[in-house]
């Protein structure tokens, strides 16, 4: 359990090298999510760049630090929890950031002035389906 | 070298973290602030990966796995509190 | 029915705790076997969600292919909007649209909603009976046939080879 993760091993140091390098995506991935976040006009594209441009920051670098963990495979279990993880980021991601959107649609805040179309407005003003509420 | 790459790392999370936190307290209507909190999560979990690499120690993934656990509930309780159905 | 619901319930949660705890031991198996057994049973003797998964190897070769093109397809997407937030000029185009699958069982249906959100720049917001309202962050085209030839047909072919 020493915090000495640097030890020799040319084979191992490649693969610590390509986990580092993912990591630096992942976390870079995370930086562009979050510049996103701020620079956006309103509140439907910043959940586009915010929460969904962190899945793939995110899966990139879980990997990363499964594969720089490697010297430590042996003592305890670090492979398992990491795919634990990533899948579950990958199941719960959409699930969240699709239930704030139609949130955001519930409460009527209003698109940005670049918005083009609103094909869903449309069908609620033409009757073709009724207004998204809570069931 | 590596333990430099780690660190850079770090340093790129935690601007992002503070890019999140800039949305959390500016953010016009709640489901901003919502969704900078989910930001701010999932950076949170990629820090506590990373903690665990340098101490070394598995277990610190299963306090990732419960906080991720932890905030997509509130996440949802949020948004169902907004719609109206809590 | 409800056997395999049961039984498809019962591999993942099973698969779950093999993971976790990354050993082979008899007991860990033991306890693994009986607990996955009662939660299946408790959580999924209603459920009908897993009934529409085929258990052949095609389903099983299809769900490879469609695992690797929807990568494809998050990488891309996230190359496409990462230009747009950093360019000085923010070029966004958003809008929603419509757009219609001809997917019939649920399953299908929810992996191709959750797909089409986990790739940036589109955003299921309503689907109601065929059609899906996607909040897309370019819109290219705003016509109903057009926005499903680009959004969803790349997804549609395999989900159709595996759950139809």
């Amino acid at each position: 359990m020493s915090p000495d993760i640097f030890k020799e091993g040319f084979r191992m140091e490649i693969i610590q090298y390509l986990g580092g390098a993912l990591l630096i995506m992942g976390s870079l991935s995370l930086l562009i999510a979050s510049i996103g976040l701020i620079r956006m006009p309103d509140v439907y594209n910043r959940v586009q760049t915010g929460t969904k441009a962190s899945t793939l920051g995110a899966i990139l670098s879980f990997l990363g630090i499964g594969l720089l963990s490697i010297e430590n495979w042996s003592e305890s279990n670090w492979i398992g929890r990491v795919i634990i993880l990533i899948i579950f980021i990958i199941i719960t991601n959409p699930v969240s950031s699709h239930i704030l959107m139609r949130a955001a649609y519930v409460m009527k805040i209003p698109f940005t002035k670049d918005t083009k179309v609103d094909k869903l407005k449309e069908d609620i003003d033409n009757k073709v389906l009724e207004e998204p509420k809570d069931e | 070298m590596i333990k430099y790459l780690i660190l850079i790392a770090v340093v790129i999370l935690l601007m992002s973290l503070l890019g999140g936190l800039y949305r959390f307290f500016k953010g016009p209507s709640l489901v901003d602030k919502v969704v900078a909190f989910d930001s701010i999560t999932v950076n949170s979990l990629v820090l506590i990966g990373v903690m665990a690499l340098l101490t070394g120690r598995a277990i610190y993934f299963d306090v990732a796995i419960v906080y991720g656990l932890l905030s997509f509930l509130g996440v949802i309780v949020v948004a169902r509190y907004i719609q109206g159905g809590l | 029915m409800k056997i395999k619901n049961l039984s498809v319930s019962f591999v993942i949660i099973m698969a779950a705790w093999l993971l976790l705890n990354w050993s082979f031991k008899a007991e860990i198996i033991v306890v693994g076997l009986v607990l996955s057994l009662l939660l299946s049973l408790l959580f999924c003797s209603k459920c009908q969600l897993f009934s529409e998964i085929k258990l052949t190897p095609k389903a099983f070769f299809y769900t490879l292919i469609y695992i690797f093109v929807f990568l494809i397809e998050l990488i891309k997407a996230n190359i496409d909007v990462t230009k747009r937030i950093l360019s000085p000029t923010l070029p966004i185009n958003p809008g929603v649209v419509k757009v219609e699958t001809t997917l019939n069982s649920k399953m299908a249906r929810l992996i191709l909603a959750n797909s089409i959100t986990l790739t940036p720049g589109t955003f299921t917001i309503e689907i109601h009976e065929n059609a899906l309202y996607i909040h897309w962050i370019d819109v290219k085209y705003s016509d109903v046939n057009q926005a499903t030839e680009i959004l969803v047909r790349k997804f549609e072919t395999y989900l159709k080879e595996i759950y139809d």
